[in-house]
């Protein structure tokens, strides 16, 4: 079986993480000697295999049960309940969160955001994801995880992901047939077009926004033997959730953007890189990547104009980091997910060392547009500044979550009442690397030059607690850092700790500048954006919300000099003990 | 031929096409800490030690490579608390015993802590669970004082040709993992004489039945301080960043 997926995958160690995923569905996990046959399949050290293997959450080098239930731990599942789900399906089951249970059955744990915010609480059953989690389905499902019912025979209705699309414009609203923007391109030639693609001003949607055109001229000049075109769909950022939506209803004018690319910068191959998370589109997306094949937009000599350019599509497994493009490259790779060292950019050395441009879903989308429709028209929509739409991804308090594109200038009291939010204390705008705002700032605009997001907008009302909110985000970061550099891989650790320390009540004002202090080294010193902004949840709302941090410390100005739970740490340590009996707080997790 | 200079904390520093900035100090005789770093590998980025201020904005000074006229600096007491700040996360993720440990008066932790003057680990201690593995003949390996700088792996690969160590997991779970599917250093092919066996700059890498060769006291850092050792820290010319460097 190992030899089938290896000779599939040509024993090609760049393929190794379609590899692992394959020989993991599979054989159940990743065995010790798994990891050696594949390591000598591909002619890899072993320790180097392992490393890819360990780095990933959905890859177990580790026995796991049958089934692996993930319970989505997005803010926003936990808004809908999501932990007092999940306790109770782990009651039923006799279990706790994170083990497997004795009869290697089941484990059921949780995972970073799923991208399902709109129809949460989301869990993925054996990496498929089920929204709309409710306690009738947590009962059911327990009962067929007893009888070992197969996934294909579980209710068809819950695997169904809504698309929520409330608001569409040029891009969600698209109707052109597959191929008319890449005739229109391939008829104006590949100057004609990178000229078009300059004049719409289209800038990045993945967070950075880079100059489209820049990025294209740059990529089509650097010499290279091969050049390479990526789609970043690894949509990590939690509550975002549009490139799903973009995946699913506009998969063509995605790949037809990835073509145009491709003809501009003279690239032979694409890949779009896949969440894990979003498994179960690979189907669909490859057999619309068929379908274009066979109708001469994809594959050799495209549209009969001597133009050869593929796509396949590759599966990310459970890292948010992948998402930063060197990183992502480096998983394309088969290696860790570690955001490489630059200069020099992927526009000269990305994937194998060639000269490659990564776009955003979405910016590949509009690009499909702009070649279709002209730079001009596309420039007329948006600001003068920030031309065109964005995406938005909207969920937390309102009453119609979902996705909503709008020209960008928008305004957040905008997008609050067409989605029906009431009583709104909070917007996080482009999740939690970006910024938290209150309602003194509603009349802000969505826009490059005054709010940018990569699309995440969630809605958080009075009744919430900010603290709770910045805490799941910092467990996010610290979850999420890849560990390669010294101030993200301790720093996110050490803010994780003071958060669930000042939870606990053990917090002082002395806490608070520690936090600001860990903010400065991670700007200064972290070598990528999640470790630049790992703190920024926490150093937004300190200012703007400050009661919720003032009800929970100590007092302002008391210090307790000796922390009795911390100077027992050393006994801890000599006894071997770290269970929750050894602690003074009933918080564990603050001591690892 | 013209030099080429930039500015670093006032002092004109000349460079070499392709040298880094922290290449460039090192070879001006001025002292950079660093603990990632090894002159005969190319540079890494991941201690972050190095940090300095080029033209205004905080950079990893042995992945940049130097330009003429920047304006770098290094010696600020905002910049020297950050690199403060870096030791002692170091100190607290792993398990550093200094009077107990073989490297002591050797290792570059120590040294650097000395140098910059850290009092005390200041963070609380995660006290990590990390087994030592004593299955080689030769050589012992103390994981609870990996700072996870790559050195060996980068030795072991490029020098030795042979790939006995590698990372495993993420975050602050990553650790160093050996070659072998019984995860032990007694089933590799390391040999005492191997690059990797040279490089570590703390004490996980350690001979054998050689223990406390050179008494406490009389040690590399224990004489002078390690800002003193700069010579031993010049670039050899092979070692300039090269395209697509990975760590
Ligand atoms: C930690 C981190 C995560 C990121 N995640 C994503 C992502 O999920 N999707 C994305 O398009 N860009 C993401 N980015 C930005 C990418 O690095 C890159 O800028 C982007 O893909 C470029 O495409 P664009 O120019 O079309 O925006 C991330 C960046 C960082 C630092
Ligand atoms: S900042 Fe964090 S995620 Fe980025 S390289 Fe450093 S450890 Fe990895
Ligand atoms: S064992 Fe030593 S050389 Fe290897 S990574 Fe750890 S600290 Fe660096
Ligand atoms: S010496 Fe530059 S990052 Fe380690």
């Amino acid at each position: 079986m190992l030899t089938d997926i290896l000779d599939r995958h040509r024993r090609d160690g760049t393929r190794l993480m379609q590899i692992l995923r394959e020989a993991q569905e599979a054989l159940g996990w990743l065995s010790p000697a798994t990891i050696t046959a594949i390591a000598s399949g591909i002619g890899w050290p072993r320790a180097k295999v392992e490393g890819t293997a360990s780095f990933y959450s959905f890859f177990h080098t580790r026995p796991m049960g049958e089934y692996r239930v993930l319970w989505s731990d997005n803010i926003t599942d936990r808004m809908l309940g999501n932990l007092d789900l999940m306790q109770a399906m782990c009651q039923k089951l006799w279990l706790e969160p994170g083990r497997v249970s004795e009869d290697g059955l089941v484990s059921v744990d949780t995972t970073s955001c799923t991208g399902m915010c709109d129809q949460g609480p989301a869990v993925l059953v054996n990496y498929r994801a089920i929204p709309r989690m409710t306690r009738e389905r947590v009962e059911l499902m327990v009962e067929l995880i007893r009888a070992r019912k197969p996934l294909a025979d579980w209710p068809a209705d819950w695997f169904v992901i809504e698309d929520n699309i409330r608001r569409a414009d040029i891009l969600l609203g698209n109707r052109m047939a597959p191929g008319e923007a890449l005739g229109a391109a391939l008829a104006a030639g590949a100057d004609a077009m990178l000229a078009e693609i300059r004049t719409s001003q289209l800038r990045g949607r993945g967070g950075a926004g880079f100059a489209t055109g820049l990025k294209w001229e740059a990529c089509r000049q650097a010499r290279g033997t091969a050049h390479y075109v990526i789609c970043n769909a690894d949509e990590g950022e939690p509550g975002t959730f549009k490139d799903r939506v973009l995946l699913t209803r506009q998969p063509d004018l995605v790949f037809e953007g990835m073509t145009i690319a491709a003809h501009i910068i003279g690239a032979r191959r694409g890949y779009v890189y896949l969440r894990g998370e979003y498994r179960y589109l690979l189907e669909s997306l490859e057999s619309v990547l068929a379908a274009r094949r066979a109708a001469g937009l994809l594959g050799a000599d495209i549209l009969g104009k001597g133009f050869d350019f593929d796509i396949e599509i590759h599966l990310g497994a459970g890292a948010y980091v992948c998402g930063e493009e060197s990183a992502l490259i480096e998983s394309l790779e088969g290696k860790r997910g570690v955001p490489r060292n630059r200069p020099p950019y992927p526009v000269t050395h990305g994937f194998l060392n060639q000269p490659t441009v990564v776009n955003n879903v979405e910016t590949f989308a509009a690009a499909a547009l702009i070649a279709a429709r002209g730079g001009d028209w596309y420039r007329s929509f948006g600001t003068p500044r920030s031309a065109g739409t964005k995406i938005l991804s909207v969920s937390g308090d309102c009453a119609r979550p979902g996705v909503y594109e709008y020209p960008f200038g928008v305004s957040v009291r905008q997008v609050l009442a067409d989605c029906g939010a009431h009583d709104s204390q909070a917007v996080q705008i482009s999740g939690p690397s970006g910024i938290c705002i209150g309602p003194d700032e509603f009349d802000r605009r969505i826009a490059f030059e005054d709010i940018p997001t990569a699309g995440a907008f969630m809605i958080f009302d009075i009744r919430r607690d900010i603290f709770d909110v910045v805490r799941n985000f910092i467990h996010f970061f610290a979850h999420e850092s890849c560990g390669f550099c010294t101030p993200c891989r301790v720093g996110t650790t050490l803010l994780k700790n003071l958060m669930d320390k000042i939870a606990a009540g053990h917090g002082t004002r002395y806490d608070i500048d520690e936090i600001y202090q860990l903010n400065r080294v991670l700007r200064t010193a972290a070598h990528c954006g999640l470790g630049h902004t790992a703190a920024n949840p926490l150093v937004h709302t300190l200012e703007k919300f400050r009661p919720a941090y003032e009800r929970r410390l100590k007092s302002m100005e008391f210090e307790p000099a000796f922390d009795l739970d911390a100077a027992l740490s050393e006994a801890r340590q000599m006894t071997g003990r770290d269970d929750a009996g050894a602690h003074l707080a009933t918080d564990t997790e603050n001591a690892r | 031929m013209n030099e080429q200079t930039f500015n670093l904390d006032g002092q004109e520093i000349p460079f070499a096409a392709g040298q880094s900035v922290m290449q460039a100090a090192l070879a001006a005789g001025v002292f950079v800490p660093h603990l990632c770093y090894h002159p005969e590998f190319r540079p890494h980025g991941s201690c972050k030690l190095c940090t300095m201020k080029i033209n205004g904005r905080p950079a990893t000074s042995c992945t940049t490579p130097a330009a003429a006229g920047m304006e770098v600096e290094s010696d600020t007491p905002e910049i020297l608390d950050t690199r403060r700040i870096l030791l002692q996360m170091l100190l607290v993720e792993g398990n550093h015993f200094c009077p107990s440990c073989e490297k002591s008066g050797h290792c570059k932790l120590q040294a650097l802590g000395y140098e910059l003057g850290v009092m005390s680990p200041h963070f609380n201690h995660f006290y990590p669970d990390r087994p030592v593995d004593a299955s080689h003949p030769d050589v012992l390996l103390d994981f609870n004082r990996c700072i996870l700088c790559e050195l060996c792996i980068r030795a072991s690969a490029e020098v030795d040709g042979k790939n006995v160590f590698a990372l495993s997991g993420r975050g602050i779970k990553k650790h160093l993992i050996v070659n072998a599917e019984s995860g032990k250093l007694g089933d590799t092919d390391f040999a005492l004489t191997d690059k990797a066996a040279q490089v570590c700059p703390v004490g996980v890498i350690l001979p054998k039945h050689k223990g406390f060769a050179v008494p406490i006291g009389q040690r590399r850092f224990d004489a002078e301080p390690i800002s003193a050792h700069v010579e031993e820290f010049k670039p050899i010319a092979a070692a300039a960043p090269r395209a697509g460097d990975k760590p």
